[in-house]
């Protein structure tokens, strides 16, 4: 594997070595030591030209816990606000030696453009509405997790149900989510009120629903996804309280999913819009695991793709 | 043929002087050595092609090699007091607990049983692809405890170097002593075992194959002719 641009990049046997990996590196969190030597010498520029707090530094713990070294650059207080353009900010950066580029960016496929300009490794950390691989990654990880609590032996995600809940068309996290899953076996059905819907959506290997109540008894996993403040005077949905009667994960929905299923959610979290305060700190919500799992699937990533000969 | 398999030897200067050593063994066993053989030599009953192998220990053999390795461990400590067998995965962490049985069995006593991988801490890492990583797993606390690192076979150092540098990070052991099955000579590093199952003596190109019954369903040690250019286990 060279690059990780995509979810769709990934087989369910890299997956599975992934997640396996990961598994060992939470182990370090737990050391007196947190460092293992594997990158020592290696060196990941995080290139981040949209906010991020969890994705950037998740990434930069990762890095430097496989004792990489890490740089970390924003647009702001860089020369991308002088006007300096994508191409020339990444070949300034790839020329300075780097191994590995991080890239999130607010245009759709500019990691994978990032790829055909240089010879480091990219990884992509959210491109526009896209996709976030490492997100799904994570996400996959934590959802395993979960499921061994009561199949020590799953491997896969076949037969189980997973609802992705919210604004599905400008969400990245929802992509690299369907493509993951789904390659994982896990039957994946997307709620969101027809205008959040993506347009093509009959073409991706999911079941569409615009009724959360009817899908959610039967789902083992509920991924909410952050309603985007941009959106909410977009015309998408008349107000958020009626997005919240409609799609919001309330107390008394709470109650009507499944026994045994979780709640998850990328974050940041909109508590009282998408999600109430009882879900998100219900006992059956996997928030905190999928934000403790980004530094050691991130890890994991890493180690894969430069842990060896180049 | 004759030609190029001198030239491989030749650039190995870690071979030249055991070469120089045994060459009479040396060319028997390499088969270019044929045509020199002089009428009235035994046979040798090693591998001369590229497919043999052959059986150094049988099932019987590792067993006594491990109840022997035990008592040693046990000896060398006065007791199972504060002693942590710790594997490097995969044979060694079989090992590992093969030895913590026979110690049950003859002081009933329970010796704490890990697993440590040093994948991430090898010298190597950059000259192939990626290494797939095993399992650590830390059965109690080290610091302060006499920790024996138990692994198949002995050979350059290299693994047994990363596992005290891994061991490093996990805690502060009082000591590290080495148990491994084969010690198959040809060190590059100033690294030796405490206790030994078997010393083999084998040339650079050979490769010690270990086999475990609760890994590869047979107990059994061979030497495999390999190939001259890589290294063996």
């Amino acid at each position: 594997m060279r690059h990780l641009l995509s979810a769709a990049d990934l087989d369910r046997t890299q997956i599975t070595e992934i997640f396996d990996l990961a598994e060992e590196m939470s182990l370090v969190q737990g050391r007196p030591v947190k460092k293992l030597p594997a990158l020592r010498g290696r060196t990941v520029v995080n290139l981040f030209f949209e906010d991020s707090t969890r994705t950037r530094s998740s990434f930069e713990i990762a890095g430097k816990w496989l004792s990489a070294d890490v740089i970390n650059i924003s647009a702001k207080g860089s020369s991308v606000s002088k006007g300096e353009s994508l191409r020339d900010t990444v070949l300034t950066v790839a020329a300075m030696g780097v191994d590995a580029l991080v890239i999130r960016h607010h245009a759709s496929g500019a990691p994978w453009q990032a790829s055909h300009w240089i010879d480091a490794h990219v990884l992509n950390a959210g491109d526009g509405t896209h996709e976030h691989p490492t997100q799904a990654l994570l996400d996959g990880f934590t959802i395993r997790r979960h499921l061994r609590r009561s199949a020590p032996d799953l491997v896969d995600f076949e037969g189980k149900t997973v609802a992705i809940v919210g604004d599905i068309t400008h969400s990245r996290v929802a992509r690299s989510n369907v493509l993951l899953l789904s390659t994982l076996g896990a039957q994946v059905t997307l709620v969101a009120p027809p205008t959040l819907l993506p347009p093509g959506v009959d073409s991706w290997p999911v079941l569409a629903c615009t009724d959360l109540d009817e899908v959610l008894p039967h789902a083992d996993i509920v991924m909410m996804l952050r309603v985007q403040r941009e959106r909410m005077s977009g015309g998408y949905f008349p107000t958020p309280r009626e997005y919240t009667i409609g799609y919001g994960l309330t107390r008394p929905r709470l109650e009507a999913m499944k026994s045994g299923a979780a709640i998850c959610h990328p974050g940041p979290m909109n508590r009282g819009l998408e999600i109430s305060a009882d879900a998100a700190d219900a006992a059956n919500s996997l928030i905190l695991d999928q934000v403790a799992a980004g530094v050691s699937v991130r890890m994991s990533v890493l180690y894969e793709l430069l842990g060896g000969a180049e | 043929m004759l030609r190029s398999s001198f030239t491989a030897l030749r650039y190995r200067p870690e071979v030249v002087p055991r070469r120089l050593l045994r060459r009479p063994e040396e060319d028997l066993l390499s088969g270019t050595g044929a045509p020199q053989a002089r009428p009235g030599d035994p046979t040798p009953d090693v591998g001369t092609g590229s497919s043999d192998s052959r059986v150094v220990l049988d099932a019987d053999q590792i067993a006594r090699a491990c109840a022997r390795m035990a008592h040693q461990i046990l000896e060398a400590n006065r007791g199972a007091k504060d002693l942590v067998l710790m594997g490097i995965p995969t044979r060694g962490v079989a090992l590992a607990h093969r030895l913590a049985t026979v110690m049950d069995e003859v002081e009933s006593v329970k010796v704490p049983v890990g697993a440590l991988d040093v994948t991430m801490y090898r010298d190597d890492l950059r000259r192939q692809p990626t290494r797939p990583v095993g399992h650590t797993h830390l059965p109690v606390e080290i610091d302060g405890s006499t920790v024996v690192l138990v692994d198949d076979v002995l050979y350059s150092g290299r693994t047994v170097r990363a596992a005290l540098d891994a061991l490093g990070d996990l805690g502060r052991p009082r000591a590290v002593q080495l148990a491994v099955l084969i010690d198959r000579g040809h060190r590059e590093l100033p690294i030796h075992a405490d206790h030994v199952g078997k010393y083999i003596p084998t040339r650079t190109g050979e490769h010690v194959s270990v086999r475990l019954a609760e890994i590869d369903g047979v107990n059994q040690v061979s030497i495999e002719p390999g190939d001259p250019f890589r290294g063996g286990t």
